[in-house]
């Protein structure tokens, strides 16, 4: 075969993948009745622990059949969340940063802002504890850790957790930046930061969810502090005001925040998380 | 160790069980990653042809800028295309924004300097004294362009390896623009850092193995093509 007569095959050929590919595509819409009304795009921005706990993938089905949307769903941290809220490139968001929360709805940027569910946070580190800080109140094993020049993990990313560990080392009086080399800035995800301090033999804060589902690859790490009240995790949804931007899909943001909120959607988070790791990832408000 | 066995089985098991999620994810890596190459294989030959052969002010230039090209960042390409197509954005009516769409304009900015680069470089290395002699046997231009694309014909296709293999193994723009959306952009790079964030370094690894796998055959059905003209 010449060289002349192999260009067109090969165009032939890639043509046919790509047309192929699509060409299934669209027989599936046909064969969905759901789509004979148009589904409008509805974007959602939400934290990482959301997604990574498994709970979108239960609740993004069953809110697509329930409601006429295609629900677009964007896992990034909650700084970056609310940051598309505020320039309106999402139109609903679910986060876990209430005093940043409050800034967007007192601005105007963010409007009908209901709770949907909590977990807490809980302080991990190595089985063997070199700080000693098991059952302590976050307080003093915060001071604990630096005083024993153990490593702590931050995530260092702007999200909700690490919004909150801020807020727990203020509420300490304690400066992290001038800990020097043991506080380390992860500037990633909870799962990688979790890793790392499995791996460095550090400490850190991590919300629950995360740590149950990464549990299975760091057996050396435990729980060590839970279950004080400044360590409540708090969801709330809210609608992107579509005030200033018309491209907002303001409609599909409340029927979401009103899913958000039944009672069914209630159920399935309270169910969610119990047959595979034998407690709920999530509790609801009663 | 055992980690790497588990992932390969695993892998076999999702392709054997026909998992539909895997299948999709699989397609679409393969069409977008496809589309992009084949658009800049389409702009990108005739480019490099051009800046290989035409002599023309500034041309060093425009070549100084596509070899800084075929270095640039995919996160970078990820941002720029971002910030382009956000609803606020001067592309923003197109609603391109978490689309496949925006994967294959995200791997077309990483790939297609890489093909005009190299296309470019082959010309480049013609020698001049070909040009003459097929001029002087009476060629017309097409006919010139056609020879001399048959002289470089291994250097394109190598050109197009490079290009295929930056946009296939490409994550950090894939995941901005596309934004892993399930069903819609998600593809195989961008799965496997959701999987390992998971903690499911079982299953990432199984993807690994299809997306080797994946660009295994493909690069290889393109240098056995570069390869049988060997022969001749």
């Amino acid at each position: 075969m010449k060289f002349k007569q192999l260009i067109p095959l090969l165009l032939v050929l890639m043509f046919a993948l790509v047309t192929g590919c699509s060409d299934s595509t669209t027989k599936e819409a046909k064969n969905d009745p759901e789509t004979k009304k148009e589904k409008t795009d509805l974007i959602l921005a939400t934290t990482t622990s959301t997604q990574d706990s498994g709970l979108l993938d239960v609740l993004k089905p069953d809110f697509e059949e329930k409601n006429n949307y295609n629900l677009k769903i964007i896992a990034v941290g909650t700084g970056q969340a609310l940051e598309m809220g505020t320039r309106r490139e999402a139109d609903v968001l679910l986060v876990h940063a209430p005093a940043a929360e409050e800034e967007l709805v007192k601005s105007g940027d963010a409007i009908n802002r209901q709770k949907v569910m909590y977990n807490d946070f809980i302080i991990v580190g190595p089985a063997a504890d070199p700080a000693k800080v098991k059952g302590l109140s976050v307080t003093d094993s915060l001071k604990k850790i630096i005083e024993s020049k153990a490593s702590f993990v931050s995530r260092g990313d702007d999200s909700g957790t690490h919004k909150k560990e801020l807020e727990l080392w203020k509420k300490s009086s304690l400066d992290p930046k001038s800990f020097g080399e043991t506080y380390i800035e992860a500037g990633q995800g909870m799962g990688a930061t979790l890793q790392i301090a499995s791996e460095k033999q550090g400490y850190t804060l991590t919300d629950r969810a995360t740590y149950l589902a990464q549990k299975k690859n760091m057996p050396d790490t435990e729980i060590l502090v839970e279950g004080d009240e400044s360590l409540l995790n708090i969801y709330h949804v809210m609608q992107v005001n579509d005030e200033k931007h018309d491209k907002v899909n303001a409609e599909g943001a409340k029927a979401f925040v009103e899913y958000m909120i039944s009672e069914d959607t209630k159920q399935i988070i309270k169910e969610f998380g119990v047959d595979e790791y034998g407690q709920p990832l999530f509790f609801l408000f009663e | 160790m055992e980690l790497l066995l588990e992932g390969l089985k695993k892998a076999i098991e999702m392709i054997l069980s026909g998992d539909r999620e895997i299948f999709e994810i699989t397609l679409l890596t393969l069409r977008v990653s496809i589309t992009a190459v084949l658009i800049s294989t389409l702009i990108g030959i005739p480019a490099g042809m051009f800046l290989g052969l035409a002599h023309f002010p500034g041309r060093k230039f425009i070549l100084a800028l596509v070899n800084i090209g075929m270095g640039l960042p995919p996160v970078v390409a990820g941002l720029w295309i971002t910030l382009f197509l956000w609803r606020s954005g001067p592309l923003g009516d197109l609603a391109w924004l978490y689309t496949p769409t925006a994967i294959i304009m995200a791997q077309i900015l990483v790939s297609l300097p890489i093909v005009t680069a190299l296309t470019s470089t082959a010309f480049q290395q013609i020698n001049p004294k070909l040009i003459l002699q097929v001029k002087a046997l009476g060629a017309t231009k097409i006919q010139l362009y056609w020879i001399l694309m048959k002289e470089v014909k291994l250097a394109i296709l190598a050109a197009i390896i490079a290009g295929f293999g930056r946009v296939i193994a490409e994550v950090g723009a894939a995941m901005m623009v596309g934004g892993n959306i399930s069903g819609e952009t998600r593809i195989l790079t961008t799965s496997i850092v959701m999987e390992v964030s998971k903690g499911n370094f079982d299953i990432a690894l199984a993807l690994s193995f299809i997306l080797m796998t994946l660009a295994f055959i493909i690069t290889f059905t393109l240098t056995y093509l570069q390869q049988r003209k060997r022969s001749l």
